[in-house]
Formats: C-alpha cells, sequence, structure tokens
C-alpha cells in the first residue's frame, strides 16, 4: 500500500501546525516521523489516522484520492494510529478489549475472537493472557494488545506516536521485532513518531523531519544522530545582529549550588549555576532532556531533591511558588492558553487578579488599568471580553501585560512556540525591555536560531546531563548539533 | 462567540420546565389520576393556609442555605457532595451546645448556631484537606464523611446523649425552649430570624463573589486551577476557604432543621437537603440570584405534595418525580444549548486539555 500527502494544511488559530506537507509512504518500509516538539509531527498523523481533519490538502491510497471522518473509516482504509496512551478499557479484560474493539463487537463469538487474539500475539512473542483485566497490565502490554486489535482489523499502515515512553528494554525489544517483521514480511508501512534518535536509527528505514509545519528534509537510513540533528535544526544559523553589554559586576541574580532535580523520567543531577541580572540564559536540547525541570525549579514549581538555590541572594530552598513570585520572578509556562490565562475570566478579572490587592475590589480602577494595558500592549479585545474570545496572538499579548514590568528573573519555556515571525520578535522586544530593567532571564527553544541570537549563554540538555557551550556567540550549528545528540564527550575541554 | 438570539435564549428555558410537566402528566395519568387535579392539590397543599406555607418556609430556610454555599463551592470548581454531612454535622455540634450550656435566652440559641456553623466547616475542612493534601477526589470524601457523620449521630443518639428513659435509637431528648426559634406565630411557626440568616447569607455570598478579592480567586481557582495559580492566586487556599464557607452554612441549615423539624436530634436529620441543594444549584446555573427562586420552587413542590396522599390517593413521592424530571430536563436541555452555541461558533480551537476542579488541589 502506497500512502501519499498532497498539499496538508492544518491551522490552529494563530499555529500553522501542518504547512503544505506533501510527503509519500511505500510499503514494506518503517518510517521515522522527526521533528522537535511542536514541529507538526503528531498534527499530521492525527489528520492521517482520522482524528483530525485537515483544513485543506488531500490523501491519496494506491493513487485513489481517499476522504474519510473519523479514525474508523481510516482503519476501513487500512490506516491504524496506536496513540501514546493505549484506548482500552481499563476494567475489561484483555478479549473483551479485544472483542469490543472489532466492528459488530459483542455479536462476535467470543472462542473465535481468542483465537485470533492467541494467533496474532503467539506470532509476535506477545505475552497477553485473554482473561487478565487491562488495569494488570504494563504499557507496553497494552501496546501490544493494541497492536494486536489493529492488524486483526486489517490495518496495513501503523502509526506509532512515542511508543518507547514508558515500557521496559526488554518490551521495546520485542516491539521492534515486531515492526520489522510487519514491515519486512508482511510488507505493511509503520510509522514512527518519535524524538528519541536512538530509537529511529535502530528501527527505520528512512526518516521525514518536520520544523514548524513544514517537511524539511527526508533522508534514507543509516545515518548519524549528527546527521539527523542537523536535519531537525537546520544547517546554518542566522547570522548574529545583538550586541551584548558587559555584565561584569553586575549583582548575582540566581545561584544553584549543586542542586538535583527529580522528574518522572529523568533527573538532573548535582548542578551548579549562577546567573547575574542582565543575564540570558538559553537552554536547548530535545523535547524532555531536563531543561523543563531547570526552568520549573527556577520558578520554584518543582522543589530540590537536594542542593540549594538562591535568588537575589535569599535562599529559596523548598519554598512554595508564590513566594517565588513574590520575589520577583514571573513564569510563562509553554502551553501559554492552558497555564497562564483563565477561559471564562474577562480582560478585566486578569488584571484585577494581579494588581488588585485590597479584599475589595476597585472595579472601576480595575477596567481602567486594563483599558491602559490593552493600549501600551496593543491587545484587540475590550477590557470585558473573555479572554478566550481573543485570538491567540492577542492572548499572547495579554500574557506579556499580565507580566511584572521589574521582575527579578523571567523563566521562559518556549516564549515564541508556534509564533510567526512578527509575532516572536514582537514577544522579545518585550522581554528585553524587562531584560533592561536589570532582569535575569531563563528560556528553552527549540530554534536554534532564537537560541544563539538571544542567549548571553547556552546550557545543552541530554538526557538529565548540563552541557555549558563556551562561547554562545561563536558556537555553530555543528557544535550544538552534536551536543543536543549527546556526544558531550567529542568536547575539547 | 455570537449571542443566541433572545428568542432561543427564553425557548431554551421555558421548554425544560414545560417538558418536565408533561412527562410528569404523563406519568400521573399512567397511575390513574387526573394530572390536573394533581397541580392544584400541590399548589393547595402548599398555600391552603398559614400552617402548610411555614411547612414550605421551613423547608425553604436550610435549602436556600445549603444552595447558597454550594455556589460558592461549585465556583471554585468543587463538587461539595459532602454537604449532606456537613449539614448532619452542624446538627450534632448544635446538639452539643443545646446538651451542655446554659446560656439565657438569645445567647443560648446564637451559641448554638455558631457551634452548629464550626461544625459544618471542620467536616467540610478535612473534605478539603483530604483533596488538597491527600489527592482523594471531594466526591469520595464527601460520601465517606456522609457516612461517617450519620454514623456519628447514631452513636452519640443510642449512646452518650440518649434520653435518661434510655434504649431509643429514635431521637435525643427534646431541646429545652430557649434552645429553640421563636416563631412568627403558633400556627405560622417560622423563625424570622432564620429567614434573616438567609437574606444576609444571599447578600454577603453574592457581594463576596462579586465584588471580593476572595471571589474572584475563587472564580479563577474553578476555571482553570492551574492558570491561577501561575498568576499567583494561591488556590489551595482558595478551595479550602470554599469548602469551610460552605460548610458553614450548611452546619446552619442542619441546625435550623434538627431544631425546627425535630426539636431534637435524630439520625438523617439533614433528610437529603443537602443532595437537592445540589440539584438547585445544578438548575440555577451558578448564578446566586436564581437559587431562591428555584429553591422556592421546589419547597412549594416538597410541601404541598404532603396532601396528594390525603386527596388523592398518590404518594408523596410523586413530587420527588416531578422535580428529578425538571433537573433532568434542564441539565439535559444546558446540553442542547451548548450544542446550538458551539455549532454556530465554527472557529477551529486547538485542543486543550480542560480544566477539571482535581486539579485545584495540587501545590
Amino acid at each position: 500500500m502506497e500512502i501519499e500527502l498532497h498539499h496538508i494544511h492544518k491551522r490552529f488559530g494563530p499555529v500553522h501546525a501542518n504547512n503544505d506537507v506533501n510527503l509519500t509512504f511505500h510499503g514494506g518500509r518503517i518510517v521515522g516521523i522527526l521533528g522537535e516538539n511542536g514541529a507538526g509531527k503528531s498534527t499530521l498523523m492525527k489528520i492521517l489516522s482520522g482524528y483530525q481533519p485537515a483544513d485543506s490538502g488531500e490523501i491519496h491510497i494506491d493513487g485513489q484520492r481517499v476522504i474519510y471522518h473519523g479514525t474508523q473509516q481510516a482503519i476501513q482504509h487500512g490506516i491504524g494510529m496506536l496513540q501514546q496512551d493505549p484506548l482500552d478499557v481499563a476494567a475489561f479484560t484483555v478479549l473483551e478489549n479485544f472483542i469490543y474493539g472489532q466492528p459488530g463487537g459483542q455479536q462476535l463469538p467470543r472462542k473465535a475472537a481468542a483465537e485470533q487474539l492467541s494467533t496474532i500475539s503467539r506470532r509476535f512473542g506477545f505475552e497477553l493472557d485473554p482473561d487478565t483485566p487491562c488495569y494488570h497490565l504494563s504499557i507496553g502490554q497494552r501496546q501490544q494488545l493494541e497492536i494486536v486489535r489493529l492488524l486483526a482489523l486489517g490495518v496495513k499502515t501503523l502509526i506509532l506516536d512515542e511508543p518507547t515512553t514508558g515500557i521496559s528494554a526488554e518490551q521495546k525489544q520485542i516491539l521492534f521485532d515486531a515492526l520489522r517483521e510487519l514491515a519486512t514480511k508482511d510488507g505493511m508501512s509503520v510509522l514512527l513518531v518519535s524524538h528519541k534518535l536512538e530509537d529511529v536509527i535502530a528501527l527505520c528505514h528512512e526518516v521525514a523531519v518536520l520544523r514548524a509545519g513544514r517537511v524539511v528534509g527526508a533522508k534514507e537510513m543509516p545515518a548519524t544522530t549528527r546527521q539527523l540533528v542537523t536535519l531537525m535544526f537546520g544547517q546554518e544559523l542566522a547570522p548574529q545582529t545583538r550586541t551584548r553589554e558587559n555584565l561584569q559586576g553586575r549583582p548575582e541574580a540566581v545561584r544553584l549550588d549543586g542542586v538535583t532535580l527529580r522528574g518522572k523520567r529523568l533527573s538532573v543531577e548535582n548542578l551548579s549555576l549562577s546567573i547575574r541580572a542582565g543575564e540570558v540564559i538559553g537552554l536547548a536540547g530535545l523535547d524532555g532532556s531536563g531543561q523543563e525541570l531547570l526552568l520549573r525549579a527556577c520558578a520554584g514549581l518543582v522543589k530540590p531533591a537536594s542542593g540549594r538555590l538562591y535568588l537575589g541572594g535569599h535562599d529559596m530552598t523548598g519554598q512554595s511558588y508564590r513566594q517565588f513570585l513574590a520575589q520577583g520572578v514571573a513564569f510563562g509556562a509553554a502551553g501559554r492558553l492552558e497555564e497562564g490565562l483563565v477561559g471564562g475570566l474577562t480582560l478585566t478579572e486578569h488584571i484585577a487578579l494581579i494588581t488588585e490587592t485590597n479584599t475589595v475590589i476597585d472595579w472601576g480602577r480595575a477596567r481602567q488599568h486594563t483599558a491602559d494595558q490593552i493600549k501600551l500592549y496593543d491587545v484587540r479585545g475590550r477590557p470585558e471580553s473573555r479572554i478566550e474570545t481573543l485570538s491567540g496572538g492577542n492572548q499572547q499579548r495579554m500574557l506579556m501585560a499580565l507580566m511584572p514590568q521589574k521582575p527579578l528573573l523571567l523563566v521562559l519555556e518556549q516564549p515564541t512556540r508556534g509564533l510567526d515571525v512578527d509575532s516572536a520578535r514582537w514577544i522579545w522586544e518585550q522581554l528585553f525591555t524587562r531584560q533592561a530593567t536589570g532582569a535575569a532571564m531563563v528560556f528553552s527553544t527549540p530554534d536554534l536560531d532564537e537560541l544563539v541570537t538571544y542567549s548571553d549563554r547556552i546550557l545543552v540538555f541530554y538526557s538529565g546531563q548540563v552541557y555549558e557551550v563556551k562561547d554562545a556567540t561563536r558556537t555553530t550549528i555543528d557544535e550544538l548539533g552534536r551536543l543536543i545528540g549527546g556526544h558531550f564527550e567529542e568536547q575539547t575541554q | 462567540m455570537k449571542k443566541p438570539s433572545l428568542g432561543l435564549q427564553v425557548g431554551l428555558t421555558v421548554l425544560p420546565i414545560i417538558v418536565s410537566l408533561a412527562i410528569t402528566a404523563i406519568l400521573i395519568i399512567a397511575a390513574g389520576a387526573d394530572p390536573r387535579a394533581v397541580f392544584e392539590k400541590v399548589l393547595e397543599g402548599a398555600f391552603r393556609n398559614s400552617r402548610s406555607f411555614a411547612n414550605v418556609l421551613n423547608f425553604l430556610i436550610p435549602l436556600t442555605l445549603v444552595s447558597i454555599g454550594l455556589v460558592v463551592t461549585f465556583t471554585a470548581g468543587l463538587w461539595n457532595i459532602g454537604v449532606e454531612g456537613q449539614m448532619m454535622m452542624g446538627a450534632i455540634f448544635m446538639t452539643w451546645g443545646a446538651l451542655n450550656l446554659t446560656l439565657p435566652e438569645p445567647f443560648q440559641l446564637i451559641a448554638q448556631i455558631l457551634i452548629g456553623m464550626l461544625g459544618g466547616g471542620l467536616w467540610a475542612l478535612l473534605a478539603g484537606i483530604l483533596k488538597t493534601r491527600l489527592g482523594v477526589h471531594e466526591i469520595f470524601g464527601g460520601v465517606a464523611l456522609n457516612a461517617l457523620a450519620n454514623v456519628l449521630s447514631i452513636y452519640l443518639i443510642s449512646g452518650p446523649w440518649q434520653p435518661p428513659e434510655g434504649g431509643s435509637v429514635r431521637s435525643t431528648v427534646p431541646f429545652r425552649p430557649e434552645s429553640l426559634f421563636t416563631v412568627i406565630a403558633p400556627d405560622f411557626s417560622v423563625s424570622l430570624f432564620a429567614l434573616l440568616i438567609v437574606l444576609a447569607a444571599l447578600v454577603i455570598v453574592w457581594l463576596a463573589l462579586r465584588g471580593t478579592r476572595w471571589g474572584l480567586q475563587l472564580k479563577a481557582t474553578g476555571k482553570n486551577a492551574r492558570s491561577a495559580r501561575l498568576l499567583g492566586v494561591p488556590t489551595t487556599r482558595s478551595a479550602l476557604s470554599a469548602f469551610v464557607v460552605c460548610g458553614m452554612l450548611a452546619g446552619i441549615a442542619g441546625t435550623h432543621r434538627a431544631i425546627t423539624v425535630y426539636e431534637s436530634l435524630r439520625p438523617l436529620a439533614s433528610g437529603g437537603i443537602g443532595f437537592l441543594g445540589l440539584l438547585v444549584v445544578l438548575l440555577a446555573a451558578n448564578r446566586i440570584l436564581l437559587v431562591p427562586v428555584i429553591t422556592f420552587l421546589f419547597a412549594v413542590i416538597v410541601g404541598g405534595s404532603t396532601r396528594l396522599k390525603i386527596a388523592l390517593q398518590l404518594d408523596s413521592s410523586l413530587s420527588g418525580v416531578l422535580q428529578e424530571t425538571l433537573v433532568l430536563m434542564m441539565l439535559l436541555f444546558a446540553g442542547v444549548r451548548q450544542r446550538v452555541l458551539t455549532r454556530r461558533d465554527t472557529s477551529s480551537t486547538p485542543e486543550a486539555s480542560p480544566s477539571t476542579p482535581a486539579e485545584a488541589a495540587h501545590e
């Protein structure tokens, strides 16, 4: 089976998640879909699997244009997707989940279904006891069940979204063997969405790379981590324009002394760092390499397991987020609309939350204040508009209006994620008006241009390890690519 | 989002009432009675004389109090199912005061009410702490605490607080006269003081929710706790304060109910009023000024249907059927309204996880 994607577009508000994507997938091959978080790979796979429609564009299967609505119809066309969280019913047994996932559902004869389940499981070495309730299964086993279910439905193209997250090494081996067999023996297409490059290198025949919604490259495997990173992040850096101030002698804004941070999947051990007032620290690394732990620790949202953390000379170790706020920390989360703005509240109510500190709110004053901020930040909206009625770009402006004018430290997760060039530049202008008042800044970004343009110093994260780039102003895409891929040892110290 | 036309708005509000009346009428016909006679009897039962209207008001008072309290917890995004137990705990604490304190006339009752508020507030705080500190969802915690409050009342009535004549699980000794509310007239046994408490609670909570920092923080916590927290709202404290305020109002409600209806402590004294309050607030869509309108309607239906048995040989539980149908229809039409609105609003939005009250806890 051959699948062609023609000119696929998908927009979410201001974000062009898929921008004219053209790709062809052939049977018998395992294709890695690469890209940083927000590159548009999940969006594309959801379109292909019928989970959501494209805004425009066509999908062709074996030369014929197909249109389908919903995952059921996609499966009828032979395309099935294994979600990151397998979609089973926890209280049902393996066999029940298998049966209810088939058309005809409960009417299917149990015995025949059990037969089919065990035949497919045995072929791939999946250990699935039909009578075990699903809540007893590990994520790996639930994945296996889902694969068996999709295969029984006659799927010819299997899409897997980050399948190796949270499964054991042994299960990963079983999974990879099964995928290889499906591709080579059964001639199926397997599409693997992942930003774990070692998995992609181990498994894939070819890769397609997305960046900011566009296909920016494709490559036959084998390839090295470095080559893949270069594909993901681009070939060269934009010329440097920002002049950097001399920060020697500025007071220390933030200090970490041997801080250890424990996350769900990895930990950052024994990190020491000093950030001066006005200094901008950029954090690089593949998504989920530990940079978000450092950011959230700087904002007081993650408490260090050991070590000490100082803000402006005060020991803040173990203090609450609100105390960090009081100390002058401003935090901007990556998911801005989920973390930062409150849907259902008006602009005035947002401003009042920040500025009205008396027991009784002076709504007149809050409204005036809001009107001023709307003017200052050029927000298209009225004080009494609910925040969710604003466009994404205007919500972004409103978030900036909510940030303190003279913070001690700005902590920003991907501050320009999904924004167009002009909006991104506007955000950075706003951030640098704060930096000019002496605010230190720590930010993460998947965009290496952004990283080198704005950072005074760059820290690269790889699976919890941290490496500081020697000279952030003279680094190259090659050096960054190597570091992001985890090759710290090749660096001459 | 565009505003729906006025006609559509009114239609979506009036239609569920008409539909539920129609459904109940069909049920009444099926039961072999005349629906018109039933509705007449209900109205007669509620407004026949001052005594029957007093019954309506004495049901209205605790129901409105818990409903006002529940508006607070709903605003904070909390499902305070434990409100029933909080009423019970209010009644239990109040009974301790009634049995052990001896104060001059007005102070005895005022002290009992305050102790009742303390009981309800503490029981609610416990549900809040279970949620915010131990991650027990307030629905499960509330159900458990409801059961616990009931068991405690039975233990106290049959144990430490049993009447001297002994052995009964029915009730404690009747309260002394100075422990009771002063009624307006012998055949209109409604306390003006209690009515004033309801009015005061309504006005204070209404003003607090719209005009204070506390109210705004509650609203933000309820709508998106994660964002609220990042904006500096103390979401845990907000949630706990909502629980306590609701619990205190439920405490007064339980106090009023035990004193007015039983003049003693009885098991299940809360009588399901807390749960009914949840339905009231759902129907009012959390708009506090609608609450007294709906509680009045419910009180009329409940108070009036006691006549059905005598007049038409119909069980008074028919009133329950009418209430629940009404609630069901209202919720159904709320869903219809949502659909109508979203269909009109065709702009695409990125999938964002809606905030849930469960997130309010994690700080």
